[in-house]
C-alpha cells in the first residue's frame, strides 16, 4: 500500500506572530518555519503504517516555495521514501491545494492519502474533505486513531458525544487530528541520511491546473489586547458580573 | 531554542538544532532541577541521548556513531546548555574526552566493543589526568604503572575525575617512564580492576555530575589495555585538549546565552514602579551590553569550528577561544543574577546555577593562565 502524505511549510508554532504594520498579514521575514505541526503527525502514522508492515511506501508532498524542500527533508529524516515538492510562488488556497493533491493521487496511485486536519496559519480545515471530494474517495477526517484492515480503514475520531469510528473503504483521504500520535524525535543521523533520499521538484505550471483564488484577504489585525481582570467579593457579585456581561 | 543565524550554517545544521531542541525542551528543561537537587541523571536518559543519536556525533560508524562536522557538536553542545546545567553536560558527555585516544588506537583489544557500548549509552567512560599532587603540570604526572609480567602494576592516585564514581572505563594517564612527557602512557582501565577504588568528592556547581578522587594500590590491568605505544601518551593527552576546549567553550556561551535569555524574559515581566523593569533604562543597556558580547563570542567560535573543519585551528586558538568564552560567562552569569535579582540568588533559576558554574570552565581542561601561557608559547612569542 502506497501512502501519500501532504506537508506544509508553516511559520513555527512557537513563533510570537506579528502582523504587518498596514494589515496585508504576518511577518515572515526573519521568522522561523517549520512543518505543520498536523501534518507532522500524518507523517508519523504514515511511517507508523510502513513500520507495521501495511504500507510499503511512503512519498510526502508540499507545494509551495524553494524553501519547502527543507520541510520535505524532515518528513524524509522522520523515515518518507521519497518527496515530491509542487513548485509555486503564489499563494495557494485550500481548493488549489485540493486540486494539485488531487493531480498527484492520480499520478502516484496512493491507496491513502494523509493529511493534516488543518494548517496552523490559516487555520482552514478544508484541503483534505476538497480533496476526497474531487476524487470521489471516502473521507474520515480529525482520526485520532487509524486501523487499516485489507481495504477497509477503521477511523476513530474525537466528537463533541464522545469518539466516533468510521469505516471507509480504501482508497481514501483521512485527516489526522492532535491526538493520532506523538511524531518521533528526528534522530540526528538520519537528517545526513535524509540528504541522499530523493526529492523531485515539479513545475505547477508544468501540471496544467488552472489557477483558483476564491478567498481574498481583507485585512489581518492582531487580536485585541486582554483587558486587566477585576476582584469580585462574593459569589453573588461573580453571578451578577457574568449576568452584566450577558455570560450566564 | 538558540536563536542565531550563521552564514557557516546550513539547512541539515538548522534542522539538526531542531531536533536537539526539542529534545532539551521536552525531556531535559522539566526535570533538570530535580537532577541537579538528586545529584545524578536516570539512566533512561542515556538511553535517550544515545538513540537520537546525541552521543554518536563525529564519530566513527562503524562504533555506532556518524560522521559529521565539528559545527554539528557545537550546536548541539549550545542546544542543550539551554537548559543552564553544566553539570547535565558534563555527566553526558564524558566520554568525549574519554574515549578519543581509544579510538584513535584501531589495534586496541578492547576498542570496538567498549566505545560501541559507550556510544550506544550502554555503558560510561571517563578520562584521569589530574593528580593531588597538580593538575596543570600534566608532564609530570606521579602515578605509575610497572610491567610485571603481562600485567601493569599500578599505584598513585587521581582526583578530580569527572563521573568518576559511575563511569565503567577510565582512560588512566600514567608514568611507565622516566622523567617529563616522554615517559606518559595512557591505560584503560575497568572499573572492576583489582586495588582499583573511588570515592566521591562535593562541589560547588556541577551537582548532577559525578566528581571523584581514584586510588590505585597495587592495581593490575593487562598491558594489552594501555592506549597506543608506550611512552607515547603525550601527544593523545594534548590532542584530546583541544576538542575539550572546543566544547568547554561552546558550553561557556551556551551557558552564558542561557543566563542572558532568562535574564531578559525576567526583564520584561518582573514589574517595580509601575512598570517592567526592561523599561528602566539602566537594565536594557545592561542587556544590550551582554546580548553584544554574546553575539562577538558565537561569531569568534564559529570562525574557530570553521577553522577546526579546514584542520587549520592551532592548539593557540583554542586555548584563546576557551578563554575568551570562560570570561564571557563570567562576566554574563553575574549580570544575569544581578538583573534577577533575589531571585537570582534562589535554586532553581538558571542563572543562580550557572554562576555556580562559571569558575569551573576557567579551571577544568585547562586553567586560564595555562591557556595563555600554551597560546603564548604556541605562537613562538619567546
Amino acid at each position: 500500500m502506497k501512502v501519500l502524505v501532504g506537508v506544509k511549510r508553516v511559520v513555527d508554532f512557537n513563533t510570537r506572530i506579528q502582523v504587518k504594520s498596514d494589515g496585508s498579514g504576518v511577518q515572515t521575514d526573519g521568522v522561523k518555519f517549520s512543518m505543520n505541526p498536523f501534518d507532522e503527525i500524518a507523517v508519523e502514522e504514515a511511517i507508523r503504517l510502513k513500520e507495521a508492515g501495511l504500507a510499503t511506501e511512503v512519498i510526502a508532498v508540499s507545494i509551495g516555495g524553494d524553501k519547502n524542500q527543507d520541510t520535505l527533508r524532515s518528513a524524509l529524516a522522520m523515515g518518507a521514501d521519497s518527496a515530491l515538492l509542487v513548485k509555486t510562488d503564489d499563494e495557494i488556497q485550500p481548493l488549489m491545494a485540493a486540486k494539485i493533491l488531487k493531480n498527484l493521487v492520480e499520478q502516484q496511485q496512493p491507496k491513502l492519502v494523509l493529511l493534516g486536519k488543518q494548517a496552523i496559519d490559516d487555520d482552514a480545515n478544508q484541503t483534505p474533505q476538497m480533496l476526497a471530494g474531487l476524487l470521489g474517495w471516502p473521507q474520515a477526517t480529525f482520526a485520532s486513531k487509524l486501523e487499516i484492515d485489507g481495504d477497509t480503514a477503521a477511523v476513530t475520531r474525537e466528537v463533541d458525544a464522545g469518539l466516533e469510528t468510521l469505516s471507509v473503504d480504501l482508497p481514501a483521504v483521512v485527516s489526522s487530528d492532535l491526538r493520532l500520535n506523538e511524531p518521533r524525535y528526528i534522530k540526528l543521523p538520519d537528517i545526513m541520511k535524509a540528504k541522499r533520499k530523493p526529492l523531485e521538484v515539479i513545475d505547477l505550471a508544468d501540471l496544467n491546473i488552472a489557477a483558483s483564488a476564491s478567498i481574498a484577504t481583507l485585512k489581518t489585525s492582531a487580536p485585541p489586547q486582554r483587558q486587566a481582570g477585576i476582584k469580585v467579593e462574593s459569589s453573588e457579585a461573580l453571578v451578577a458580573e457574568l449576568k452584566a456581561r450577558n455570560l450566564v | 531554542m538558540a536563536a542565531y543565524r550563521s552564514i557557516y550554517l546550513n539547512d541539515e545544521h538548522l534542522a539538526f538544532r531542531d531536533s536537539v531542541a526539542r529534545f532539551v525542551d521536552e525531556q531535559i528543561i522539566p526535570h533538570i532541577n530535580q537532577w541537579e537537587e538528586d545529584g545524578g541523571l536516570p539512566s533512561e536518559l542515556y538511553q535517550q541521548a544515545a538513540e537520537l543519536g546525541l552521543f554518536g556525533i563525529g564519530y566513527p560508524e562503524e562504533l555506532g556513531g556518524f560522521e559529521a562536522d565539528p559545527f554539528y557538536k557545537v550546536l548541539s553542545t549550545i542546544e542543550i546548555s539551554r537548559a543552564g546545567s553544566g553539570g547535565l553536560m558534563a555527566n553526558l558527555f564524558t566520554h568525549d574526552i574519554a574515549i578519543p585516544p581509544l579510538i584513535l588506537d584501531t589495534q586496541h583489544p578492547l576498542r570496538d566493543s567498549v566505545c560501541t557500548a559507550v556510544l550506544s549509552g550502554q555503558q560510561r567512560a571517563a578520562l584521569a589526568i589530574t593528580e593531588p599532587s597538580g593538575g596543570s603540570d600534566v608532564a609530570n604526572i606521579q602515578t605509575r604503572a610497572s610491567r610485571d609480567g603481562d600485567d601493569y602494576v599500578i599505584n598513585g592516585s587521581k582526583t578530580f575525575i569527572t563521573s568518576g564514581m559511575d563511569a565503567d572505563w577510565f582512560t588512566v594517564a600514567v608514568r611507565t617512564g622516566g622523567e617529563g612527557a616522554g615517559g606518559v602512557s595512557l591505560i584503560l582501565v575497568p572499573r572492576d580492576a583489582p586495588g582499583f577504588t573511588r570515592t566521591p568528592l562535593k562541589k560547588m556547581g556541577w551537582w548532577c555530575s559525578d566528581t571523584a578522587t581514584l586510588y590505585f594500590d597495587d592495581c593490575r590491568v593487562p598491558v594489552a589495555n594501555r592506549i597506543g605505544p608506550e611512552n607515547a601518551g603525550f601527544p593523545f593527552i594534548m590532542q584530546n585538549f583541544n576538542n575539550e576546549r572546543l566544547g568547554l567553550a561552546a558550553q561557556a556561551w551556551g551557558l552564558a546565552n542561557a543566563a542572558f535569555e532568562e535574564a531578559l524574559e525576567w526583564a520584561q515581566q518582573r514589574k517595580t514602579f509601575g512598570k517592567p523593569i526592561i523599561h528602566h533604562q539602566v537594565i536594557r543597556h545592561k542587556l544590550t551590553d551582554m546580548r553584544a558580547r554574546l553575539d562577538a563570542a558565537r561569531a569568534y567560535l564559529f570562525e574557530i569550528t570553521w577553522l577546526i573543519s579546514k584542520n587549520q585551528a592551532k592548539p593557540a586558538d583554542l586555548a584563546q577561544l576557551k578563554n575568551h568564552c570562560t570570561d564571557l560567562i563570567e562576566y554574563i552569569a553575574p549580570e544575569a543574577v544581578q538583573i534577577l535579582g533575589g531571585a537570582g540568588y534562589m535554586r532553581e533559576t538558571k542563572s543562580e546555577r550557572i554562576f555556580r558554574e562559571t569558575k569551573v570552565l576557567s579551571i577544568g581542561g585547562g586553567t586560564r593562565e595555562i591557556m595563555n601561557e600554551l597560546a603564548a608559547r604556541q605562537q613562538g612569542w619567546l
